[in-house]
């Protein structure tokens, strides 16, 4: 499958890039994001939120969508 | 002509929508970055009861995007001085500063006399407090974050929505995630996400278009993109919220980004050899601890009287109750000048102690 990951504040700084694709070819988020944790060690350690086609989804969810987005919390004001 | 002419002559809001916008009371929770562009908007737009809390004092380093306020703010608590700037611009309405933390404590009643919250904090403790005091006072809450040059706005809490714990369940740890104090932010970047929270206040208070509800609005300033999330209510984790309102009031609130901050007693430090006592409170206040060697550097002046201060020797800084002097210590650490401590006396005590150990007082006069 073909998907376009963004990522959003804090972890974009960790992956150095705010948008990729890529092929994977795993059926739930949390095996994606154990992929990325792989490509991206410090991932593990953060608060994230992860969004399917810009809805907020579990990590037990059924990858289907073409767009995943990583978000975590901010802090600031 | 009147005040507001502009919002009349709209026939989305005419008089009877400016009658709603004057009897609204909303309640801004922090006067920072986010909090000026809130209240000035609302402020100019009229809504009648606006309530500020902020514990904190204007810092130079805080103009560079707080906008209502200059260097005649600078020292002074920022939801009294936001009062202040706001009271210019509109005396119409009434507004009340309350210079005080928001904690477990405060928050269930304040939020009871308000129809709106905003939350324009910097911190997630108060950010989760915020949250949870909306779910079971049951007011809508119109939040805003931001991060470097990235922002987060949505609605939480409205007509059966989602709250922010439906985001984000917990707090992240400790430390995680950094603030704008700590990593820095693009002036303008709160100017934006705080207007845009405005404008869901009015919405809001207008019954007019589409709230931001179920959805978080992401912005990222260098880029111009914007996303727009979905999120669902979780009935699990408000329920959580609401099983737990009867403790609500004992919760300690305990603000992760808190600087330490060293106090030490005046009998333990006035006759240490290579101190230096640092008054900050402002020059017109009394009494002056006139029997020990001091040096007055009021907080309004601090940034720019750090030639003042003595870098080879420790600073025990004081004011009149304990806690200008603790805020003025974390000011000196965030600039690098440690060896600096807070004397929890008032300067009237410290003064009766010196008259009182005069002759065993190394640094006395």
């Amino acid at each position: 499958m073909h998907i376009t990951i963004k990522y959003f504040g804090q972890i974009a700084e960790i992956t150095k890039t705010e948008e990729e694709s890529l092929e994977f070819s795993g059926s739930l988020i949390s095996e994606l994001l154990e992929m990325l944790n792989t490509k991206y060690s410090e991932l593990r350690n953060k608060d994230f939120q992860v969004a399917q086609n810009q809805e907020l989804v579990s990590y037990e969810t059924e990858l289907t969508g073409a767009e995943i987005a990583l978000l975590p919390p901010f802090a600031g004001g | 002509m009147s005040r507001y002419n502009r919002h009349i002559i709209l026939s989305e809001i005419g008089q009877e929508g400016q009658d709603k916008i004057s009897k609204a009371k909303v309640l801004v929770i922090g006067a920072g970055g986010l909090g000026c562009p809130i209240l000035q908007y609302l402020t100019a737009a009229g809504v009648g009861t606006i309530g500020i809390i902020d514990f904190d004092v204007v810092e130079l380093s805080n103009l560079q995007r707080q906008v209502l306020f200059g260097k005649s703010s600078l020292g002074k608590n920022k939801a009294i001085a936001a009062k202040v700037r706001l009271e210019d611009l509109n005396d119409d309405i009434s507004i009340i500063a309350y210079s005080e933390q928001l904690n477990y404590q405060n928050a269930l009643e304040l939020f009871h006399q308000y129809d709106i919250i905003v939350d324009g904090c910097d911190n997630f403790e108060t950010r989760y407090l915020v949250n949870d005091a909306c779910i079971i006072t049951s007011k809508p809450l119109v939040f805003g974050a931001i991060y470097k040059f990235e922002g987060q706005v949505s609605v939480f809490n409205y007509k059966n929505g989602p709250s922010y714990r439906c985001l984000f369940p917990n707090p992240p740890q400790k430390g995680a995630v950094p603030n704008c104090s700590e990593i820095g932010v693009l002036g303008v970047l709160p100017g934006i996400i705080g207007s845009m929270q405005a404008n869901e206040v009015l919405k809001l208070i207008l019954g007019l278009g589409d709230v931001l509800s179920g959805k978080l609005f992401c912005y990222n300033a260098l880029k111009i993109q914007t996303s727009i999330l979905k999120i669902k209510r979780n009935e699990t984790v408000i329920q959580l919220v609401l099983d737990e309102e009867h403790s609500f009031e004992n919760k300690q609130i305990n603000i992760d980004c808190e600087i330490e901050v060293i106090e030490v007693s005046i009998s333990e430090i006035v006759s240490e050899k290579n101190i230096q006592f640092i008054d900050i409170r402002e020059s017109h206040e009394q009494p002056k601890v006139d029997n020990l060697n001091v040096t007055y550097i009021p907080l309004s002046e601090l940034e720019t009287s750090l030639h003042k201060i003595d870098l080879s020797k420790k600073k025990a800084l004081f004011c009149k109750s304990g806690m200008r002097s603790k805020h003025a210590v974390k000011v000196l650490q965030g600039l690098n000048i440690n060896n600096c401590f807070s004397i929890p006396q008032g300067a009237s005590e410290i003064k009766n102690y010196i008259k009182t150990h005069n002759k065993t007082v190394s640094n006395a006069k």
